[in-house]
């Protein structure tokens, strides 16, 4: 399977698009980097939907079980 | 929790309890175990189970009497289950294991002197021999057998004996044939300890206290004699009794040698009876497979394998999919979820377990033992909560839920219009308010035509609270309802929704709490049309026990001319929709399986008395009324699809406000227009699923419009919105159209994003 290209997406505010960028996500006392698409001007953060609600979510449930 | 109280209940959990058949034989063959092998062809693997029981596999399995036969629950429907036949079969078509050898590597300096070669003795040699011990066996005659040589070649070939005896030589035993012994006791002198098995020759014996009839006198526990060092075994007709006894006097020695107590545990060696349950009702008559005179062929021995039934006691795991699903019965569950408890470091494992459970107690009125799970789910949660280890997604939902209908969209109390002063209030509940507003509105004046001035009292009684292991938000929002009651000058309620009649009843003792369906059988009802027809009806788990709803939900129905069909789990047994407990939350694949198995007991539609449990069975596409349907004449109403989180609450808002502009003229001030949102099924669903509220999505779209803080995807132009009110991030991919907007996807996550500015 060939893998999707990545999506394009701009910042409304900055009219900059979103580069990777390692973001700290935290829960419940504990902190991952995680590569995320970020804004290089404002540095607003986007959080795709599979990533929410798979592996993300996983790792929410596996915390709130320590 | 209390571990004295999780001990007493696995100890009532019947599950690890033996069949009849295994309780029964004097040394406890696993003949469920062996015959599991046989069903499956395995005929080596059930030939390995029956050894580990009996040391003389072929010899047992041609003399034994079979005392597992008259215990066979097969019986019951048929014939008993060829169990001694089966036996046979496996060491006819068996791979023999290998023989026995002396399990320790080191010799134990201990010697023993065994007197008597019958079954007895002989057992009690080679379990001795078999744990290490210097084993001199004393036979009189000169083979080794006692009353087994007496039997014929075809009831017991030489060769069969032989070969079992040729494990004497492998565990190292010395032998002694046509050896007399004169006394047992002077053997005490060379011997560490003695094993007098002599059968019905009792000329060995003297020095030991006897019975009257001259027997040796025995401990019936352990065999022990009059001499601490010597032990006996008796004679015994039965072959496999015998087995029994001289294992039971080498259990004791061995014990003797080990200082350990010679009377510990022991109440179940030889047989005993099992407090295992096995539902036999039911069960399709079969007759045993004809025994040919050479025994059972291969094929033969399936056969009547299969007739097995495996006793197990599954009450509870055949009427509760959530006790089915995690694999185990409940004497383990109980155990996880107070290890789970103890846990203080570590992956809490069993928090899940704990959270599904419905909390429903059908369990405990299946189980024979009347064992719940309810109480120690409960319990569990109580204390996650109290150690801050509640997983906060778990109940947060619901929790929100409970906190709007206490707040100011719903919560409305009310005397009577035109009164001051209300004896009795109207308590309709969140459920029905949400599903079927209008409905509250006709019963609330059907309830003031009939019975004078009413109250009215919108609000939750505290049930989720309770639920979720929040005792302090249940006792306030109970605490919160009689302070209502009292304002209102109320002595009785009238509740329509089954789980706050059973919050009420309980939290509330001392004041009247009648639920809507009894009152609404002794009201004359409103002219309707009569429906000739079959309805299967569920009662709602929480009025488990309320057997006069019960009756009067019947009753009522039959006034409109239906034909109750009883589920075969019914009144007090009957099943929870899976919002109880808040399963649903807690464990959405579950909670799909428990309704999905109610759904499919009766073909005919269903009927209930709770609005929770209609719009769980309407969710499924089953048609389902609510018992109002019935009597305000709505019975087309069955198919109508449950609201969804959000409208359930814009329906509680708009009844309250109808009411209060209807009912006291005190219209609510307008409220702010909402967003001209377009949703289609696809992303109804995921909001359902994803539990976020519509007014989460307005609140994010708002939020972008107005900062112009969004994203742009640039492959179709779509904007992607989040907002993080509180503890989750909603995020919302939308378009603009016209006024308003078209949502093409939500999502949400609980983790909080760093390091960047944005959400």
């Amino acid at each position: 399977m060939i893998p999707s290209p990545p999506e394009e997406l701009e910042c409304a505010r900055c009219r900059k698009l979103l580069v990777p960028a390692t973001v700290t996500v935290k829960y419940l006392g504990n902190e991952f980097p995680v590569e995320l698409l970020r804004c290089p001007g404002c540095g607003r953060v986007h959080v795709p939907e599979a990533l929410a609600m798979g592996k993300m979510l996983q790792v929410e449930e596996l915390l709130e079980d320590k | 929790m209390d571990r004295d109280l999780i001990r007493e209940r696995e100890a009532r959990c019947l599950a690890e309890q033996p069949p009849a058949c295994t309780a029964t034989c004097p040394v406890h063959v696993d003949a469920r175990g062996m015959i599991d092998h046989l069903r499956r062809g395995d005929f080596d693997g059930a030939l390995a189970s029956f050894v580990r029981s009996v040391p003389f596999p072929r010899t047992l399995a041609r003399v034994c009497d079979r005392p597992c036969e008259h215990a066979c629950r097969r019986a019951e429907a048929g014939e008993t289950v060829a169990i001694g036949e089966l036996e046979r079969a496996c060491v006819a078509h068996g791979k023999p294991p290998a023989s026995r050898r002396a399990g320790r590597a080191v010799v134990k300096d201990r010697r023993v002197a065994v007197v008597g070669g019958g079954l007895s003795g002989l057992t009690a040699t080679c379990d001795l021999a078999f744990k290490g011990f210097g084993v001199v066996l004393f036979e009189a005659g000169p083979r080794l057998g006692g009353r087994l040589l007496e039997l014929s070649e075809a009831q017991l070939p030489a060769q069969a004996l032989e070969a079992d005896l040729e494990q004497l030589t492998t565990l190292g035993v010395e032998l002694r044939l046509s050896s007399p012994v004169q006394s047992a006791l002077a053997l005490t002198d060379e011997f560490d300890a003695v094993i007098a098995a002599t059968g019905a020759s009792t000329g060995c014996l003297d020095g030991l206290e006897l019975t009257g009839d001259g027997q040796l006198r025995l401990d019936p526990l352990t065999g022990a004699t009059s001499h601490p060092k010597v032990f006996g075994a008796p004679p015994c007709a039965s072959p496999i009794f015998a087995v029994h006894l001289g294992r039971r006097a080498a259990s004791s020695i061995d014990r003797l040698f080990q200082k350990a107590s010679l009377t510990f545990g022991r109440e179940q060696e030889g047989p005993f009876k099992t407090r295992l349950f096995t539902r036999t009702a039911g069960l399709t008559p079969a007759p045993q497979v004809p025994v040919p005179s050479s025994g059972y062929a291969r094929d033969e021995a399936v056969a009547e394998a299969t007739r097995c039934i495996a006793c197990s006691c599954r009450e509870c795991l055949d009427a509760c999919p959530f006790l089915a699903h995690h694999g185990s019965y409940p004497k383990r569950y109980i155990r996880e979820i107070y290890n789970n408890d103890c846990i203080v470091l570590g992956q809490h494992k069993a928090n899940r377990l704990a959270n599904t459970c419905a909390l429903c107690g059908l369990c405990a009125e299946v189980c024979p033992e009347k064992l719940g799970m309810a109480e120690t789910c409960r319990e569990a949660r109580e204390s996650m909560v109290a150690k801050g280890k509640m997983p906060p997604s778990t109940h947060e939902f619901a929790l929100r839920d409970l906190e709007f209908s206490q707040g100011p969209d719903f919560a409305l109390a009310r005397n009577a219009p035109g009164t001051t002063h209300s004896e009795v209030v109207f308590f309709p509940g969140c459920h029905l308010s949400a599903s079927s507003p209008e409905q509250v509105e006709k019963v609330y004046a059907l309830l003031r035509q009939q019975l004078g001035p009413v109250g009215l009292h919108l609000g939750c009684c505290g049930a989720p609270a309770q639920w979720a292991g929040r005792k302090d938000l249940a006792a306030s929002t109970l605490a919160a309802a009689k302070a209502t009651w009292a304002g209102l000058g109320a002595r009785r309620v009238i509740t329509a929704c089954p789980s706050c009649t059973l919050a009420f009843r309980t939290g509330c003792p001392e004041l009247e709490v009648d639920s809507l369906w009894t009152v609404l059988a002794g009201l004359e009802l409103p002219a309707g049309p009569q429906l000739a027809e079959p309805l299967a009806i569920h009662d709602p788990c929480s009025a488990r026990h309320d057997r006069p709803s019960q009756d009067a939900a019947r009753a009522l129905l039959e006034r409109r001319g239906v034909t109750i069909v009883e589920p075969a789990y019914t009144r007090e047994k009957t099943t929870c929709c899976s919002f109880g407990g808040l399963m649903s939350f807690a464990n959405p694949a579950v909670a799909e399986k428990l309704v999905r198995q109610r759904l499919a007991e009766r073909d005919a539609d269903y009927v209930t008395y709770c609005a929770m449990c209609r719009d769980n069975f309407a969710a499924r596409g089953k048609p389902t009324l609510h018992l109002l349907d019935v009597l305000f004449g709505e019975a087309g109403a069955r198919a109508r699809k449950p609201p969804g989180f959000s409208q359930r609450r814009r329906a509680r808002q708009a009844l309250k406000a109808r009411l209060l502009a209807g009912l006291w003229a005190s219209p609510l001030p307008q409220g702010a227009t909402p967003m001209d949102l377009s949703i289609d099924d696809t992303v109804a669903a995921q909001l359902e699923q994803r539990l976020i509220l519509q007014e989460e999505v307005e609140a994010a779209i708002a939020a972008a419009e107005h900062t112009g803080e969004k994203l742009i995807k640039r492959s179709n132009g779509h904007f992607i919105a989040s907002y993080r009110p509180a503890k989750v991030t909603y995020w919302v991919e939308y378009s603009p159209r016209g006024a308003g907007f078209t949502v093409h996807a939500v999502w949400s996550h609980r983790m909080e994003l760093s390091g960047g500015t944005a959400p």
